[in-house]
């Protein structure tokens, strides 16, 4: 029983392989669920990702990640509710991590490993021994986009809402402690909310979108859309609008494209995301080789500026 | 310490920051010890010391971004400062405009950061000022040196300081943009009929170049060693007891002009390898 199941392979009577009506995978009601969960698990992470990249904390989300299987895993065992178990588990996580991280002494990486890796081999622990009894504890570990829980398309849409609204109501000061941390600090901004507020932001993120496409893989779509909207623009505002878009596209393309692929679905949002990825980088440097061959007639920037 | 002297204009009017015997340490190590001086509106100070001697770490403390161990920074209640930082410290990959640089240090005035009109009016203005029309919607890499350090001292301006601080605002630049750069705060520091000049302090290495063109010098070296103009301070004593190497003070047009002689031995070495 492999929980990442694709989801053709889930209907039965469905002839695999030479399906080709594109409508076809709407008829059903968790094709749709899922599509619209990828879309959205996409969006979220391509906005949060955007701070994720600019900080550098990809290494932070990609523990927080292993952090909140173990929660999960332990809530699932409790049978308490995912939500709040790992909720509660990943922002202890997230919260000493910022902690250690924040001061950037030597060794703030390997702590970060030491906790979250810690909480990962517990939650491998939990299901060894009960992973029969609680199937979202795999979910957790390697996303199920079909298998989507009552509630889960309400939870990342909820954060979704919220963390558009944050961003656009401290946009500012969000840039600037993210640009510039200690003239923020000078100037008046209170960095330490902020950075307070940005791990809020990601810890929820990853909560609500990691049965989606799974720890393995989350924090590959936290930084995808990020970075291939950063190799598109050299301005903020626009790589803030650009970075959900560019990752609602790899969700929903990836999700419809694995219909018909039969692979699991967080797999081929990655690959989508990677191929965009891959594209971007081509010909932006084709496009600046093609700039540094140009300069006698339309000189590069650095060089018309005295 | 020596106090050279204080002229009576310099004592005239409420000090926007007094530093008050002020200590501060990293860690364990302290780094500046009973620092006094202060800065009245109108100022133009400039702070020349050796790498090492506390220079940044005078203005973290002036700037509220680093607690003393003793003493205390007195700052006049309501002071608005605004800081400039080393360029070193930038991160020249971050995906900013010029205008997002520029517009990030002020409080939006709606919910939507979008810059209004009127924003994008007074900003452009501010560019306008300091010469960088019609480059507001450049990356910052695609800036020439000058061009960079004025676009951190725009965002500077934009909040509309009482008191601006720059960290060696010419580290690492040509001769012509040290011109620009000075030319630039000159003007700021210059009253108008519309209000008082912008206080004005910064730290540097360039003695020559930029310390000895400044009213106000601080000779600076865990401590205040010198506080003057620069004919009073700019001194073989005060010097030497600042770099800790002995020092020549020529006087070229009426300014100090200062001639290191480490580098004499270093010539000869050089010159008899060459032979
Ligand atoms: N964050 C820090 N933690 C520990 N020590 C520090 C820190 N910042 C500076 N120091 C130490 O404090 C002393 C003074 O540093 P500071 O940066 O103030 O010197 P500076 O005069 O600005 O030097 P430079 O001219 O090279 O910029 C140095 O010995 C430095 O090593
Ligand atoms: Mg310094």
């Amino acid at each position: 029983m492999v929980p990442t199941t694709s989801a053709s392979a889930l209907v039965a009577g469905v002839p695999d392989v030479l399906a080709v009506d594109l409508s076809e995978p709407f008829q059903y009601e968790f094709f749709r669920n899922g599509l619209v969960i990828a879309t959205l698990a996409g969006a979220l992470c391509g906005l949060i990702g955007v701070f994720v990249v600019l900080r550098n904390m990809s290494y932070i989300g990609h523990g927080l990640s292993h952090a909140i299987f173990g929660g999960a895993a332990l809530a699932a065992v409790l049978e308490l509710n995912y939500f709040i178990g790992a909720g509660l588990w990943g922002l202890a996580s997230g919260l000493m991590i910022g902690r250690v991280a924040r001061r950037r002494i030597i060794g703030a990486d390997a702590a970060i490993g030491v906790i979250t890796t810690a909480s990962f081999a517990m939650g491998l622990a939990l299901q060894a021994r009960y992973g029969q009894a609680s199937r979202s504890i795999d979910a957790v570990l390697f996303g199920n986009v079909l298998g989507v829980f009552p509630g889960d398309i309400a939870a990342v849409a909820g954060v979704g809402i919220f963390s558009a609204a944050v961003v656009v109501l401290l946009y500012r000061k969000l840039l600037f402690t993210t640009f510039d941390p200690e003239v923020a600090a000078v100037s008046g901004v209170r960095v330490p909310a902020m950075e307070a507020t940005l791990m809020f932001l990601l810890s929820a993120t990853i909560l609500v979108t990691v049965r989606v496409i799974g720890v393995l893989l989350i924090s590959a779509l936290l930084v995808l859309p990020a970075v291939t909207s950063r190799l598109l623009t050299n301005s903020f505002g626009r790589m803030l609008w650009l970075s959900p878009v560019l990752g609602a596209l790899f969700g929903g393309v990836g999700m419809y494209a694995s219909w018909y692929a039969d692979v699991p679905s967080g797999a081929v949002i990655i690959l989508c995301g990677t191929a965009a990825f891959i594209v971007a980088y081509v010909s932006v440097g084709v496009r600046r080789r093609a700039r540094v061959a140009g300069l006698d007639h339309h000189s590069g920037p650095a060089l018309t500026t005295g | 310490m020596v106090k050279v002297d204080v002229t009576p204009a310099r004592l005239a009017g409420e000090p926007l920051v007094a530093f008050e015997h002020v200590s501060c340490a990293y860690g364990s190590s302290t780094v500046i010890d009973a620092v006094d001086f202060a800065i009245i509106p109108g100022e133009f100070v400039g702070i020349v010391g050796p790498s090492g001697s506390g220079k940044t770490t005078v203005l973290r403390a002036l700037l509220g971004a680093l607690a003393p161990v003793h003493g205390k920074v007195h700052r006049k209640a309501g002071l608005r400062l605004a800081y400039v930082p080393q360029l070193e410290t930038v991160d020249w990959n971050f995906p900013v405009t010029v205008r997002e640089v520029v517009s990030m240090s002020r409080p939006s005035r709606s919910w939507w950061p979008r810059t209004t009109p009127a924003e994008i009016r007074e900003i452009d203005d501010v560019l306008e000022r300091l010469g960088l029309g019609g480059l507001a919607n450049r990356h910052i890499r695609e800036l020439s040196g000058g061009q960079q350090q004025r676009v951190f001292l725009a965002r500077a301006l934009v909040q509309k300081p009482d008191l601006l601080v720059l960290d060696e605002p010419t580290a690492g630049v040509d001769v012509r943009t040290r011109h620009e750069v000075l030319h630039v705060l000159a003007d700021l520091n210059e009253s108008t009929p519309d209000g008082d000049g912008v206080a004005i302090v910064l730290t540097t290495h360039d003695l020559n170049g930029l310390a000895a063109h400044l009213p106000r010098v601080i000779c600076f070296n865990r401590t205040v060693i010198a506080d003057g103009s620069p004919n009073e301070v700019l001194r073989p004593y005060f010097l030497e007891r600042t770099y800790g190497a002995p020092m020549e003070v020529l006087q070229h047009g009426g300014m100090p002009v200062v001639v290191e002689h480490g580098a004499d031995d270093l010539r000869e070495r050089l010159s008899r390898r060459g032979a």
